[in-house]
């Protein structure tokens, strides 16, 4: 037997919006069962990657396999065989639930779409016993979306799609828009169900305690590209790229005592546009490391303990560079 | 209550700045009247950096509404806010615009939107000068670029003339902090600063809060959900609940040793680093922030505490400080117990 083909391959994904370059050459694998956090800032293209996994747009180049089927550019007739594989969460659930209709219907939809007869009493109990997983209510199906709190919300569109079984859940920002407190129990339902059900998930977000809470590998994108890729525990403990550092020591930590010890990686706000982004390294605008070779030569992908980093100063020996004495622009080693 | 409208006398040495004396908010809406905000009182001393946290309906932003006097025609408002000695409550206008902008002065969270699209930044900084300073158009110019180098704006002599459009987030904010610094005033109410903001830009953002505070010895109330910017920059944090302030503290004892239980909860729901699905849960505070149409004679957040009894729901707990000689107060029956390993001085 072939061993069993991941749940997500992108190569070399490009989506263009006429001149916008939103997503630029992104290459990236999720084994099954597997959860991998796509982060990056606003602008980064990581939404747009995840529009591209569900089809939402079709890709200008590369592709998508979805548990080894070339999705790309499928038409919207052939998708609707693979549609079940494939499912997403979004970040604001106000707007992504329709709001005239019941949520028993919304979580239904995705059984009617895929055009399996069933009966209503077998919807009304396959609704229930989602509802119920997501620590609803089963009363719940006979309410409108805005009779329920935002977490209750983003509850139901988590049922709405993990309904129909999917090998792959995309969750684009699925706690950014929730309180604190509700935020908690949204990434714990997630880690619980993904812990039950082993569905693969592309973790899309901006917050990196999120990140490394819920996810197993980490890819970081600036600007369209990917420019670091590895476990959690290595992004975490060892970042190469230079923005991935700067990222890490920008997120303050919810403790006084160990954030003001923190030697602060400042830098400047002025990102560049994807409609013309640098030459040679993308990040090199902001990079307080950045140096002549950086403007002139696009940094390959070097392979570094296990993951990727794309940056001149990092070598397949474990060199990288560190953000925080960009003065004396010192190496590690 | 007191509406007198007048300028008080000059405050005295190590007076605060700021002073808020059971202010409380109320809302005619077509459900009824909501209480958003119950009897709060906060003190911002020269120079001083207070962090307000608190959930989306805990009233912080109401507070900062409050303060800066853009609370809409259905808000009721009663209780005392003090600027340095003169009552903006129930002030004339006449006052308000002598204070605003030149005394006291605001951020919000969205810079696009509290800046005029058609005018250049440089347009919209020398405003605030000619009209509070009577500068000369080409005094004002001169100040304008100034304060954009003060706030951290590279090539300020060619970002003066730009229009809002041609600014990244981060820049706008930073026009935005300019605009309200122009004429030095003693306080900056900062709503949400950096909500909308990433947090490579948000780093920034905070430097020159900071920077401000050192340099010109502006009092600062920063309001924010986000318990890593309080960590960050705050000296003192008042933690809101519902309407009404339910902790207040230094920032290293309100982290270290959390009393009500709300902030405890608050400090365990956001994952820490290190910690991960596989081996921990993140703590949850079931149920929802209250929205009241009357502030009972109880706890509000009873409902969901772990702690709660009889008593939290029969008597509203006071803001008392929790120990004898403590400026850490707390408004619970049955606070978190001290761990018994302390570092410090062993509280009796």
């Amino acid at each position: 037997m072939t061993p069993q083909p991941n749940a997500l391959e992108l190569d070399d994904l490009v989506m263009h919006f006429g001149p916008v370059r939103a997503v630029d050459g992104v290459s990236l694998r999720i084994p099954r069962g597997r959860v991998t956090a796509l982060v990056g800032e606003s602008g980064s293209g990581k939404s747009t990657v995840g529009r591209c996994v569900v089809r939402l747009v079709e890709p200008t180049a590369g592709t998508v396999r979805i548990a080894g089927t070339d999705v790309t550019h499928l038409t919207r007739r052939q998708l609707r065989r693979h549609r079940s594989d494939v499912s997403i969460v979004f970040q604001d659930p106000a707007g992504s639930l329709d709001p005239r209709m019941l949520v028993g219907d919304i979580v239904a939809e995705p059984l009617r779409l895929s055009g399996r007869r069933l009966s209503g009493r077998d919807r009304q109990a396959r609704v229930a016993a989602e509802l119920g997983r997501v620590g609803l209510r089963a009363e719940v199906a006979r309410r409108y979306p805005h009779e329920l709190s935002g977490g209750q919300r983003q509850r139901v569109s988590i049922a709405r799609a993990l309904i129909s079984e999917p090998n792959l859940l995309i969750a684009d920002e699925p706690t950014s828009a929730l309180d604190v407190s509700v935020q908690a129990s949204v990434l714990n339902l997630l880690a619980d169900l993904q812990r039950d059900i082993g569905f693969a998930c592309l973790f899309i977000t901006h917050d990196l305690s999120a990140v490394e809470y819920l996810a197993d590998d980490i890819a970081v994108m600036y600007l369209g590209q990917l420019v670091e890729q590895g476990s959690r525990e290595q992004i975490f403990t060892r970042p190469a790229h230079p923005y991935t550092q700067a990222l890490l020591a920008a997120a303050p930590l919810a403790d006084p005592v160990r954030q003001r010890q923190r030697q602060p990686v400042l830098l400047g706000d002025d990102l560049p546009s994807a409609l013309d982004p640098p030459s040679g390294c993308r990040f090199r605008t902001r990079c307080p490391l950045a140096f002549d070779r950086c403007a002139s030569e696009t940094p390959a992908q070097v392979e570094y303990g296990g993951g990727m980093a794309a940056c001149h100063l990092v070598q397949p020996d474990g060199t990288r560079p560190d953000v925080r004495a960009a003065d004396s622009s010192e190496v590690l080693s | 209550m007191t509406t007198t409208g007048q300028l008080g006398d000059p405050p005295a040495p190590g007076a605060p700045a700021l002073e808020l004396r059971d202010l409380s908010v109320t809302f005619r809406t077509e459900g009824g009247i909501v209480s958003a905000v119950d009897r709060v009182s906060l003190d911002l001393a020269p120079g001083e950096i207070v962090g307000m946290v608190g959930e989306s309906g805990c009233g912080k932003s109401v507070t900062a509404m409050s303060i800066a006097g853009l609370l809409p025609e259905s808000a009721r408002i009663s209780g005392s806010i003090r600027l340095q000695g003169t009552e903006l409550v129930g002030a004339r206008d006449s006052v308000l615009r002598r204070v605003r902008g030149k005394e006291i002065a605001y951020i919000f969270q969205e810079p696009m939107s509290s800046l005029n699209p058609v005018l250049t930044v440089g347009r919209q900084i020398t405003e605030v000068l000619q009209v509070h300073e009577r500068m000369s158009r080409r005094a004002a110019r001169a100040r304008a670029v100034e304060l954009l180098t003060l706030v951290g704006i590279p090539s300020p002599a060619t970002r003066v003339d730009n229009y809002p459009h041609q600014l990244s987030g981060g820049m706008r904010q930073r026009v935005m902090i300019a605009m309200a610094v122009a004429c030095g005033p003693k306080v900056l109410v900062a709503d949400e600063p950096t909500t909308a903001l990433d947090v490579t830009v948000q780093a920034g953002i905070l430097q020159v809060l900071r920077d401000l505070r050192d340099r010109l010895g502006t009092s600062i109330l920063i309001i924010t959900h986000d318990l890593g910017v309080i960590a960050d920059v705050a000296d003192r944090v008042v933690v809101m609940y519902a309407g009404r302030v339910v902790e207040r503290a230094q920032v290293t004892d309100l982290f270290a040793h959390p009393h009500h239980r709300y902030t405890a909860g608050l400090l365990s729901a956001s994952p820490t680093p290190g910690v991960h699905a596989g081996t921990q849960r993140l703590q949850e505070i079931p149920g929802l922030v209250p929205v009241l149409s009357t502030q009972p004679d109880a706890c509000t957040f009873a409902d969901r505490c772990p702690a709660a009894d009889a008593r939290c729901r029969d008597a509203a707990p006071p803001l008392d400080a929790v120990a004898a000689a403590t400026d850490h107060l707390a408004a619970c029956w049955h606070p978190c117990p001290i761990p018994r390993t302390q570092p410090e001085e062993a509280s009796a």
